[in-house]
């Protein structure tokens, strides 16, 4: 685990390192599937820059969670839209950071409402360890060690280009 | 204002009325509404939310689609529903409604699904399940005698916005027996909430309340005015009991002053959508050829409703 970088990373950067980890894949035909939100546009991010002709998947995890007998239901719901048929595909959840693994676990719970795919591997630009549940990243561009205080958000401004920021909470 | 409705966060715990709910709680249930509409719409039509919850269908008061959608709400949210036919229970052997809640509680009851005959029961047993502290165990107002049907309101409500996108250009008519309607009261007050600049309601004046104006309401007793440039026309079903009374004539006379035939609803914006609650009257309210025709809505309003209730059913559960 690297010590937190000052200032944090670029993460537009590390969206082109990630492209370059898939790309030896593409020969499988993987789809993406981007969770909500900051893996969203990651995997739109990763859509360009590996030039893939198919439209990606987005998931919302809010009916699969397992905190919501204590949360309750996460007031922006936003509706899942998977494309394409995942019967017999191989996936990439991608997702920013990585921490317990219980968002992971809820991606693929959902996914496999859909069908059942060939395989499902994970993109992550983060990983910050700690984790809850035996998942791990099949490509991850950063390995940080954060405190349980610290929040690790992917912003996205204006103009699309997507920015770390380090939050205290 | 102390609301029953609200928890001390804000939050919605149970649904009793849409009238003193604030805009960004209707709207984030029609948000809410839209994602699980996309849950229907899947092979496997069933999320995990209320897994191991049970929920208590209880209708005091017959409904065939309002009980069904609500069932198939709770299903697809994997709650175990329990349908509870009062005619053939305890309350017509003289129990209360209280201590057939009481009872209900003890079986682990987590949410219960009320139509009754009388306004403000669903009130009734939110008051008393804060009084016995089961915060825990939440109420829908599945339509409580005139009052309120405030589902039908969100259901209406998801239709108008999915057809048309923003309320704050809209004419909408309410037609019919309004005064009557659980229905035509939760949409005014949805309406009005969500920022509809206009709302009319159409009607003989026997079947209309007094002090809708009030409620920031336009009156009209004639259709041919009062359909000019709507955009989202909502027809009444006119209750066959209330016909009894000296309130109207008789059904073919309301039809040719009131029924909406494709002729009256030419007076409405070319792309105006005709909705109804159901279960419609064909030839009393409306024209078949309206209620089968491309302007008629009636149909999704159906299959939105689920998607209206799944949300409306997790959100108080998760509260």
């Amino acid at each position: 685990m690297s010590p937190l970088a000052n200032p944090l990373p670029d993460a537009e950067a590390q969206c082109r390192q990630l492209a370059d980890l898939i790309r030896p894949y593409l020969h499988r035909n993987p789809a993406l599937i981007g969770i909500y939100s900051g893996g969203a546009w990651i995997a739109e991010r990763l859509k360009e820059l590996l030039d893939l002709p198919e439209e990606i998947g987005l998931i919302d995890v809010s009916f699969y969670r397992d905190d919501f007998a204590e949360k309750g239901l996460h007031p922006q719901v936003k509706p899942t839209d998977i494309p394409f048929e995942i019967e017999g595909r191989h996936l990439i959840l991608v997702d920013d950071v990585l921490y317990t693994g219980r968002t992971t676990r809820a991606a693929m719970n959902e996914l496999f409402d859909y069908g059942r795919p060939a395989s499902v591997s994970m993109a992550v630009l983060a990983d910050r360890g700690r984790r809850e549940l035996p998942i791990g990243a099949t490509y991850c561009v950063w390995d940080i060690d954060l405190s349980d205080g610290q929040n690790l958000v992917l912003s996205r401004d204006d103009d699309g280009q997507l920015a770390w920021r380090l939050e205290n909470v | 204002m102390y609301n029953p409705q609200l928890n001390q966060d804000g939050e919605l715990t149970h649904l009793l009325s849409i009238e003193g709910l604030p805009q960004r709680i209707l709207t984030q249930i029609l948000d809410t509404a839209e994602s699980f509409m996309e849950v229907s719409a899947r092979d496997v039509k069933k999320v995990p939310l209320l897994r191991g919850k049970s929920v208590f269908n209880l209708f005091f008061e017959n409904s065939t689609r309002t009980r069904t959608t609500f069932e198939i709400a709770a299903k697809r949210l994997s709650a175990d529903v329990i349908n509870l036919d009062i005619n053939k229970s305890s309350a017509s052997k003289g129990e209360t409604l209280l201590d057939t809640i009481d009872n209900l509680v003890a079986m682990h009851a987590n949410l219960f699904v009320v139509r009754h005959a009388s306004s403000g029961a669903p009130y009734l047993i939110a008051e008393h399940l804060q009084r016995i502290g089961r915060n825990d165990v939440h109420v829908v107002n599945a339509g409580d005698g005139r009052h309120a049907h405030p589902t039908q309101g969100l259901l209406d409500m998801y239709t108008i916005r999915h057809y048309k996108k923003d309320f704050t250009q809209l004419r909408v008519a309410i037609v019919g027996d309004i005064l009557h309607s659980r229905v035509a009261r939760s949409d005014i007050h949805a309406l009005t909430t969500l920022g509809v600049p206009e709302v009319r309601a159409i009607g003989p004046e026997t079947l209309l309340p007094k002090h809708l104006d009030k409620l920031g309401v336009h009156v009209f007793h004639d259709m041919a005015e009062g359909l000019k440039d709507c955009d989202v026309v909502i027809m009444l079903r006119l209750q066959n009991e209330r016909m009894n009374g000296a309130l109207l004539p008789s059904a073919g006379e309301y039809f040719r002053h009131y029924g909406l035939t494709p002729q009256k609803l030419a007076l409405a914006k070319p792309d105006a959508i005709v909705m109804h609650p159901g279960p419609m009257n064909r030839g009393v309210e409306i024209h078949s050829a309206v209620a089968d025709g491309p302007q008629a809505v009636i149909l999704p309003q159906v299959t939105f409703g689920i998607a209206v209730r799944m949300a409306v059913m997790s959100i108080v559960a998760g509260n």
